[in-house]
Parts: structure tokens; sequence; C-alpha cells
């Protein structure tokens, strides 16, 4: 099978970050990592947005001038009016594309093109080709689905005319609620947060009692601890034929991971030299990669083939 | 969309892991009663439970002739490369004519609507279906006549969405409640490499340990991670992870970070959320035993019906039946749960 050309994209940032570091984030990423897209906006909580927006169009116009798609994705959970509106806004959206996080954003996206995000359950043929009739162009797909199915539905994909994207590294999203477990965490809710998130970059880890780190909490979202690292497993996913490898946003040199993924996507390093490189980020967790292939998604296994 | 003056009639939907719960169920008073195939296109895949063809084709006769419906949960996501189990699952259940089948998966959506139009659909809670927009699109796309809302919502929310949706509304009254939206949480395969959207458990027993300590105490496990400790002569719970006791630098001691084990209870809710519109009542507990089923449908059928003779409904004694003997009204009693 010949390989797809390969893209490396930024994912939302599903964290606080302050509007200034937030924004000057974006200016790096624009001014010198090598991906091609960006998908900008927040998909963890409608109360954060207005946060952002003083400096939204200059980062989305700086990321174009540099050459680069930007993407504006939607909310993962829809529920309140101000969720709703949210996801209106973002949907009506004209000149780029629009990632869909929920099922409220295909209705106002479906008939024009759109991208359907990882918190979309897409796990087999009849979803992915539903989808496609109805617009989608690039699914990125849900975190837990293991090889076999990711390797399927490439084949879906390419006879559909829609790329597949996966994510490769930064932490995956485990699960969502109604309710912020930032502000529980904290003795506050949801409505009265004060928006707390803003203390933890990287999200508010969990231990269990043994004192074990185990989950990360961001808001209504549940993360898990470790980082996802598929840099070996990158071969075969091209093989597979996975054209699209997703970094999602940590308060690590960002730029560091996309130059070594994009080295690695070239051939250019061997995948272990990208792990090397990767572990020289000292992120003080560990890497994780149990989903893609079958087993508990905290497991970090090294590998030669990915059967 | 709809007139919200009038409480309706609702219907009560009781779960049955067997079919002996199911005739329990039935014989106790419930309108409709929904199970699943004995396979992971269901979101209770546990040993022992669940119903093969020829069971549920015997259960749906048995109900039918009192007046009773069967619902069929066709409710997980199958992954790419085994579609069919889920194919054979609708085909079984035109074939022992079930009342509907209870979807949430997309794909086996449209299956169900393009091969089988006759069909009666409802959109499962492991749908995620929370606002208008989403439930509308499962409406306009496969002909969907029931939501289950996430049990995420207030009442009043509820109220809103049924006014803009062009279909009934089912709402979780009583039994688990789990924090995390339904479908939408790989907590389960994260540690334990069962997946409760692809295989249907959520927490499996196999993976599931509990070890007393040196003083008595004992400690509940999920693969290898503590998800909860209780001094000796406290009463333990199942372990699930959205249930489990944790430390974060936020807090002094260890704390339930996402919920204590605590049950769902409605029933104080019933004649407000009968007056949002929700039309279909559902009890949780297809895991468990004939006498629960027994005492839950019968607690809430006579409820049902002293509300709609405009009588006080007595429902004092289910506190017995929740979960650590303790009970919530989660989400829907007002913004604050969040």
């Amino acid at each position: 099978m010949s390989e797809a050309r390969t893209e490396l994209t930024l994912g939302p940032n599903p964290f606080n970050w302050s509007p200034e570091r937030w924004r000057d984030f974006y200016f790096r990423i624009a001014d010198e990592a090598p991906v091609a897209t960006v998908y900008l906006g927040e998909t963890v909580c409608s109360k954060r947005a207005p946060l952002f927006e003083e400096h939204y169009e200059a980062v989305a116009e700086r990321l174009r001038g540099a050459g680069k798609t930007v993407v504006h994705s939607t909310l993962g959970e829809t529920a309140s009016q101000v969720d709703r509106r949210l996801v209106n806004d973002v949907c009506q959206r004209v000149g780029d594309l629009v990632e869909a996080n929920d099922v409220s954003a295909i209705w106002h996206l479906r008939g024009r093109p759109h991208c359907i995000g990882p918190l979309i359950n897409v796990y087999n043929e009849e979803t992915l080709r539903f989808l496609a009739a109805r617009g989608a162009r690039n699914v990125c797909l849900p975190a837990e689905l293991p090889f076999a199915a990711v390797s399927v539905l490439c084949g879906t994909a390419a006879a559909e005319g829609v790329t597949i994207e996966l994510q490769v590294f930064g932490r995956q999203s485990l699960a969502l609620s109604a309710r912020c477990y930032h502000a529980r965490a904290h003795d506050r809710t949801k409505d009265t947060c004060r928006f707390v998130c803003e203390e933890n970059a990287d999200g508010l880890p969990l231990t269990t009692l043994d004192g074990q780190p185990f989950l990360v909490v961001n808001g209504i979202q549940t993360l898990s601890y470790e980082y996802l690292n598929l840099a070996q497993e990158v071969p075969a996913l091209k093989t597979a034929g996975v054209s699209r490898y997703r970094l999602s946003p940590h308060s690590c040199d960002m730029v560091e991971v996309a130059s070594t993924f994009r080295d690695l996507l070239d051939g250019e390093i061997a995948p272990s030299e990208a792990l090397s490189r990767l572990q020289t980020l000292e992120l003080g967790t560990p890497f994780a990669n149990g989903f893609l292939h079958g087993q508990p998604g905290y497991r970090w296994t090294t590998i030669k083939n990915l059967i | 969309m709809n007139d919200d003056t009038v409480p309706q009639r609702p219907e009560l939907v009781c779960p049955a892991g067997t079919p002996a719960s199911l005739r329990t169920a039935v014989d106790a008073g419930a309108d409709a009663v929904y199970c699943g195939l004995q396979n992971e296109t269901n979101a209770r895949n546990f040993p022992g439970l669940n119903f093969s063809p020829v069971e549920l084709q015997k259960s749906v006769a048995y109900a039918h002739a009192r007046g009773a419906k069967v619902l069929l949960a066709v409710n997980t996501f199958p992954p790419a490369g085994k579609f069919q189990l889920w194919k054979d699952a609708i085909d079984v259940a035109v074939a022992c004519a079930v009342d509907a089948i209870i979807v949430a998966d997309m794909g086996v959506a449209a299956y169900a609507s393009r091969n089988f139009p006759q069909l009666r659909l409802h959109l499962s809670v492991q749908a995620g279906a929370s606002s208008p927009e989403a439930i509308r699109f499962h409406c306009e796309e496969f002909g969907v006549r029931r939501v289950v809302l996430p049990r995420i919502l207030t009442v009043a929310e509820i109220a809103d969405i049924h006014r803009q949706i062009p279909c009934e509304i089912e709402a979780f009254v009583f039994g688990n409640i789990g924090m995390m939206a339904e479908g939408r949480c790989s907590l389960t395969n994260y540690v334990t490499g069962i997946s409760t959207n692809m295989d249907g458990v959520c927490s499996p027993a196999a993976d599931v340990r509990f070890e007393e300590e040196a003083d008595g105490a004992l400690t509940s496990r999920l693969g290898p991670f503590v998800i909860d400790r209780y001094a000796c002569g406290e009463s333990g719970g199942y372990p699930t992870i959205c249930k489990g006791r944790y430390a974060c630098s936020a807090q002094a001691e260890p704390y339930y970070a996402f919920e204590e084990p605590r049950s769902l209870n409605l029933s104080a809710l019933l004649p407000e959320l009968m007056r949002a519109g929700v039309t279909a009542l559902k009890i949780e507990g297809r895991q468990r035993s004939r006498a629960y089923v027994k005492e839950v449908v019968g607690a809430f059928r006579r409820a049902v019906d002293d509300i709609m003779a405009g009588r006080e409904a007595a429902l004092a004694n289910l506190i017995a039946l929740t979960e650590g003997h303790k009970e919530t009204q989660g989400a829907f009693r007002s913004k604050s749960w969040r």
C-alpha cells in the first residue's frame, strides 16, 4: 500500500491558560512549529471562551500568515444555553473549516464540508460513511480505538475521500461530565468557579490513596495522567493510511515536540531517536500507548512492530 | 411543540437482566421492559445476564400477552471490523417483534432505519444527546421517536428541551448514577483494557479486588489502581472509577473527586418531571436481583398511579435499595450540583 502524504496538526488547547500566554503560545507555533493545521477554540468549558476572544482573530491571522490552516473546534459537551450559543457561533464562521466535537455541531454543519473531532464517537465504517455523506472531510478518531479498527477505518475513509487523523502526543481525553471537577476540588461549583482551572497549565493531577498518580482533572474533562506518545507506532500508522497526526498542546516545548514528529514522519529519524528526543522534554510523567495495542490505556509498551 | 400543562400518564420503563426478571417486572406493573442480548451489543454485558434470541422471543410473548412492551438495548459502539454482530442483534430484534430498539451509535441507527423503517428507534442515553440540536439531528436523520436524556440536565433544562424537540422524552428516575456523560467515558478501558463503549462493561468484575489491610480496613481496586478504602465496619461499595476517593493538591484529605457512592432517586421530583414533559420514567438496574426489580417497580407503579389520581405518592421506603443507602437527585434539582 502506498503511504499517504502526512500532515502534522496541533489539536485544540484543552487548558485554561492566561490570555497572554495563550496568545504567545500560538504566535510561537505560527513562527516556529512545523505543523500544517492548527485547531483553535474552546472545547471544554463555554465559560472560558470569552477569555480568549480579544486575541483570537490575531492568533488566527498570524497562523494563516505563516501558511497554516486554521480550523475552529467546537465544545465537547453542549447542554446549557451558553453552550448552545457558543456552538452556534463557531459553526456560523465562514472561510475556515469547523471541527465538530458533539452532535449538536454536526446538526449545524451537515451539508457543507467540515471536520469531525475525537470527542465524536466514530467507531466503525457505517458511522464514517454516514458522516462522510453529510460533509465530513477529516475525522480525528476517538482515543480508545485499537489499531485493527483504525486500520479498517482508514480503508473506508480512503474510499469516501475522507482523511483520518489520530492524536499521537499529549494527555488523552477519557471522560466528560456535567460537573466541573476543578471547581469541586476547590469546594466550588461550576457557576461559582472563579476560573480556578487557570491554576493548572496541564490539568490537576489526582493520585490514588496509595500515592499513585492516576488521572488529571481539567474542568468537566478527565484526562489521562500519562502523556500519549505514539512515536513508535508512526510507521505502522502511515502504512495503515493515517494521514494526519495530532499533537495536543501542553506547557512543555511544543515546537520541539512538533519538530520531532515532523522528522519522524519524514523518515529523517527512527522511532527510537524520536523517543529519546521526547524523553529529553523531562515532562515528569510517563508515556502511554496502551489503547492502540488493545491494552489498558495507561500502559506503555516498547514495540518493534505493530500487529 | 408540545403542550406541557397537563401531565401525560407516563410509561414506566423497567430493567430486566434475565427472563425471570422480565416476568417479575411485567407482573409488578411495568409498562415497558428493556433488556439486552448476551453479548457486547448492549451496555450491561455482564456474565450470567441478558437474553438469548429464543429467550427474547418468549419474553416478548409474555410481555405482549400482558399489555407490556419490550425494548431491546443495542446501545454500544461497534468497533470497525465487528459491525456484523450489531446488525445481527437488530435482525433478532425485528424477528422477535420487540416494540423498539434503543440505539446509540450513528452507524447502528443508520443501518436500522435504512433496513427496517417500521422499527421504532429510541435514542440511548449512551448517545449523549444533551441539547435540542443533537436530539433533532437523530430525529431527522434516523426517525428517532424517543430520546433517553443524559443524567446531566436540570428539570428546567428538560422542560426547555421538551419544547424544542419532535420526540418523546425518557428520563432516568432511580438507580445507579454514573458521573460521566454516558457513551463518552473511556475510564474503564484506560484501567482494564475493557471498553464500556465497545464491550458494554463498566468496571468489570474480573478486574475488581478487595483486600483486607492489617488494621481491618478494606481496600478496593480496579486493575492496579486503588479506588477506595473503608475503615473496619464501614460499608464498602463496588469500585467504579468515578466514585473513588483520591488525593489532589487542592484538598487536604483524600476526597470523592467526582462523586460519592450514591444512587439516583428522583421519586420526589416525579410530578415536576411529568410536568416538564417526561413521558417515560426509566429505572436503572438490569444487573440487580428480581427482589429489587419487584420492589422498585411496584413502588414506582403505585407512585405514578397516585400522582395521576391526584394523591400524594409514598416512596420513602426506596432508600433501602439505593447504593450504600445513600441517594442523590444528581443534576436534576439545580445547577449547584455541577
